[in-house]
């Protein structure tokens, strides 16, 4: 194989038999969703076959007894939902690139967006796929029933971003739509006052179905970009959604309005209705392209930390800014921890882009060093990849690979992905024996 | 007898299954022991006891995570979690008595090995799913970690799902960091009585799929169980809005209180039915929630002394059978059908479990992927040899 090539398979034999192919004739594969990634997880390497799942794009079954729907890979994330809201229904895990990433993306990423507080990830919401591996074999995972038999390889295909076969179907959890929903606006004086406000939700044993924070400069892009109404004043301002009966919903706005005030909250709305709570989501949901408008590039990045470092990981983050002379911007899923800093910048400028490629490692390193990690929900791909040593140590990257190699032994599967340095399955497979070695007298025995 | 070895700390566990590789020694790995009657027989050079390696690191309520030692017995970590008012969400089952042995004992590492969960595995997931990281010795005596402390993290593979229901074959583990969630202020239970198996778990079927929020759901014979949880005012609107909803079933309805429900559901997930007779065997079986009703009436017809209940809204079939020499697995296995779901013999004497498949059979690459994922931790099979069988 000389050129590269894309393959848009309409069959799983047909899937099969490519990565057969590939595999007999030492080929390289990339398979790809929607290529909404933002870790350039999809990204297509020079001499890969780039294997499009695109068609695969059918709704298979929906079961509401078993609350359940089969579809195939390429369905988006929204179309799922779309496809049993008429009865009530809805697939809980929402990114922000619902309308266009597929679930099989959403798999390979696990996925999550902003009510997976409550309701979690593509994880926790996944019953079964299907799937073939790199010698066309086709195997089931799971099914309508809960708990796959054997090892739990489905929840290690959740997150695999592409590297140890091809998703071909997909069986989700459906969930009824709660009978209400509020949305909260909190405005804070200072960051570090609604980063307390989302401990302290926390810690008073309340889980909202969503908990978002953004800070004065997303919300100015959001406002004049949606016009959501947000409270321009504040340098912190939270969006708290609860839901469930409506009796709940309004015991939980007011005590989570309580903690608020208690925080110093200078803006406490409640929406009315259904349109005021699209609304408050609408300027969220919008906040990247909304920050796109004032900058000529920005980056996205993706860090994990416990929810009670926030403070001071948000503080640090501002030092940062202004040792590398750049801007940053944060909205994120406040509620459970997972950072989305975007630093500004302008990709013209080399050394502008240098710069922000060495912000956005100072802040993953932040976030490693407070007990976090470099990625919550979109992966390592190719973005986090060099960083991967300052989370894990080489034997722990080699525990990976080796499982990466029960799967895929001559990587061919999404090459150049999330590990920063491949080593060959057979070296790693190889068992070291110091024969001639009493070890621990020490440790007791019986 | 096989000796065993008690290390104290992550170093020395290192350091035992490093020697064990070198002597070429296979490990019979302990938490307390309490699920030992639970899986294919072993014969193993030496016994791995974890209950050295104990104590909880920290717990931080807040952050709603706990990070424990392996050999910390459940019992330790519940009470701790009950004086914040927090608790284990996936419910690990008691299955001492079940298993003929004690009640209470047993590690919650133990729990999550075998990817245990009680009656809310429905809304809040299985053991699996509250493994945030974890950190262990593979089978080249090597200590590696995955995951974390946070609640959301997808750098590299996700390996607490896998070691999650793996019973202690791929790895030995020394710490975790389990996600823990708030006890809810209260717990009610809406009871149904006198509905048949089909009636009853389409009942719960409707339940699950309404907006109400059912946090169990189990059908005993002639008594149906929903349970709703929540802040006060949201149970009791909930309650009465699923008495509306199940009034067309047709049955006798009555509730039950906190404290009546506590004990309730806890008899639910410690399979308390099945307990008192001991010449059975005992199988679980996962399915789709419809099916499970259709799967029992092809066993009874073959067994009419089948001892059956529901849970997981039917989606967990419980079964007791008499004592026979292959546990009739066949006709259990074969039950099933084509809808998908697997069937684990939880309960045998230990003649029938060394002489059928405890848990599915495999198709055959699935099979051949589970192997080389093992080889991939263990390559010299050191751990739990054959228990999965
Ligand atoms: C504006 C915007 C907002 C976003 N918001 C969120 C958010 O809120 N939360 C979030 O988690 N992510 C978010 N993302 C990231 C992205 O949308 C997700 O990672 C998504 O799941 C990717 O899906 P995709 O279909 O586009 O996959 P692709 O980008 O095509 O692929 C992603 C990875 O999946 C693999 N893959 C795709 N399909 C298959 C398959 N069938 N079998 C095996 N491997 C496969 C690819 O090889 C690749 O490694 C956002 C992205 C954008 C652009």
């Amino acid at each position: 194989m000389s050129k590269a090539c894309r393959c848009l398979p309409e069959t799983v034999p047909q899937v099969s038999a490519i990565l057969r192919y590939c595999q007999d004739n030492k080929v390289k594969v990339v398979p790809r969703g929607a290529g909404t990634s933002l870790s350039g997880g999809s990204m297509p390497v020079g001499d890969a076959i780039l294997l499009g799942l695109g068609k695969f794009n059918r709704v298979l079954e929906i079961d509401y007894a078993n609350r359940s729907a089969r579809v195939q890979p390429g369905v988006t994330n929204l179309g799922i939902t779309k496809a049993v809201e008429h009865e009530g229904f809805y697939y809980a895990p929402d990114p922000s690139s619902q309308i266009a990433c597929s679930i099989g993306g959403n798999v390979a990423e696990n996925s999550g967006g902003v009510h997976c507080l409550k309701y979690g990830l593509t994880t926790n919401n996944l019953l079964g796929i299907e799937m073939v591996l790199m010698t066309g074999e086709v195997v089931r995972l799971g099914g309508k029933h809960l708990d796959s038999e054997g090892y739990d390889l489905l929840g290690v295909m959740t997150g695999s971003e592409g590297l140890l076969g091809v998703v071909t179907e997909v069986t989700v959890r459906l969930l009824r739509k709660p009978t209400t929903a509020r949305a909260v606006l909190l405005g804070f004086p200072t960051e570090a006052a609604a980063a307390d406000c989302v401990a302290a939700v926390i810690a008073a044993g309340i889980i909202p179905a969503g908990m978002e924070m953004m800070d004065k400069e997303a919300v100015k892009c959001a406002e004049a970009y949606v016009g959501a109404g947000y409270p321009l004043d504040a340098e912190g301002l939270l969006i708290v959604e609860l839901d469930g009966p409506p009796v709940e919903v309004d015991h939980l706005v007011e005590r989570v309005a309580e903690i608020a005030r208690g925080r110093g909250a200078t803006t406490v709305r409640v929406s009315n209705d259904e349109q005021e709570r699209v609304l408050f989501w609408a300027g969220r949901k919008a906040a990247f392209p909304a920050v796109g408008q004032i900058t000529p590039d920005y980056m996205c990045l993706d860090g994990s930390v416990p929810r009670g470092r926030l403070v001071e990981v948000l503080a640090e983050m501002r030092e940062m800014s202004k040792q590398h002379r750049l801007r940053v911007v944060n909205v994120f899923h406040a509620g459970d921890g997972n950072l989305h800093p975007l630093i500004l910048f302008d990709a013209n400028d080399p050394d502008e882009l240098h710069r922000a490629e060495e912000f956005g490692a100072d802040i993953l390193r932040l976030c490693v060093r407070v007990g976090g990690v470099l990625t919550g929900e979109h992966g390592v791909g190719i973005e986090k990849r060099d960083l991967m040593g300052v989370q894990f140590t080489e034997i722990d990257l080699d525990q990976q690979m080796r499982l990466k190699c029960a799967f895929d032994p001559d990587h061919l599967l999404n090459p150049g992905k999330v590990f920063p340095q491949l080593r060959r399955c057979a070296e790693l497979g190889r068992v070291v024996i110091h024969h001639n070695k009493m070890p621990f007298p020490d440790i007791p025995r019986f | 007898m096989a000796g065993t070895i008690r290390p104290r700390d992550a170093n020395e566990l290192r350091r035992a299954v490093e020697w064990a590789l070198n002597e070429g020694t296979t490990l019979d790995v302990r938490g307390q022991g309490s699920k030992i009657a639970l899986g294919k027989p072993m014969d193993c050079g030496q016994v791995l006891d974890l209950s050295g390696i104990s104590g909880i690191v920290d717990y931080a309520p807040e952050e709603l995570v706990v990070t424990l030692r392996a050999g910390t017995p459940i019992s330790e970590v519940e009470a701790l979690l009950a004086q914040r008012n927090q608790m284990l969400a996936f419910e690990p089952p008691d299955l001492g008595p079940l298993l003929g042995l004690q009640a209470g004992q047993g590690t919650l590492v133990g729990a999550m090995m075998g990817n245990l969960a009680g009656p809310r595995r429905l809304s809040a997931g299985a053991a699996r799913d509250h493994l945030l990281g974890f950190s262990g010795i593979n089978g080249r005596g090597e200590a590696f970690k995955s995951g974390g402390r946070v609640m959301k993290n997808v750098t590299g593979y996700d390996l607490s799902k896998l070691l999650a229901g793996s019973w202690g074959t791929l790895a030995v583990l020394d710490q975790v960091s389990v996600k823990v969630l708030p006890v809810p202020d209260q717990t009610r239970t809406l009871l149904l009585l006198g509905l048949d198996d089909a009636t009853a778990v389409r009942a719960m079927c409707a339940a699950l799929g309404s907006p109400h929020e059912v946090s169990g759901a189990v059908h005993l014979p002639g008594r149906t169980a929903l349970r709703i949880e929540g802040v006060a005012p949201s149970v009791e609107a909930r309650l009465t809005a699923l008495r509306e909803l199940l009034a067309d079933a047709g049955a006798g309805m009555e509730e039950l209180g906190t404290l009546g429900s506590r004990t309730f559901w806890r008899e639910v997930r410690d399979v308390a039915a099945l307990k008192a007779a001991s010449d059975t065997v005992v199988w679980k079986i996962s399915c789709p929630p419809t099916e499970g009703p259709a799967i029992v009436a092809r066993i009874r017809s073959q067994r009419p002394s089948v001892e059956a209940f529901y849970d997981w809204s039917g989606g967990l079939v419980w079964l007791a059978l008499p004592q026979c020499v292959d546990a009739d697995h066949e006709l259990v296995r074969g039950a099933i059908g084509a809808k998908g779901g697997h069937a684990t013999l939880i309960r045998a004497p230990e003649a029938v479990r060394a002489a059928v498949p405890v848990f599915q059979p495999q198709p055959a690459a699935l099979a051949a992927l589970a192997s080389r994922v093992k080889e991939s931790f263990d390559p010299k099979r050191l751990f739990n040899p054959g228990r999965m069988g």
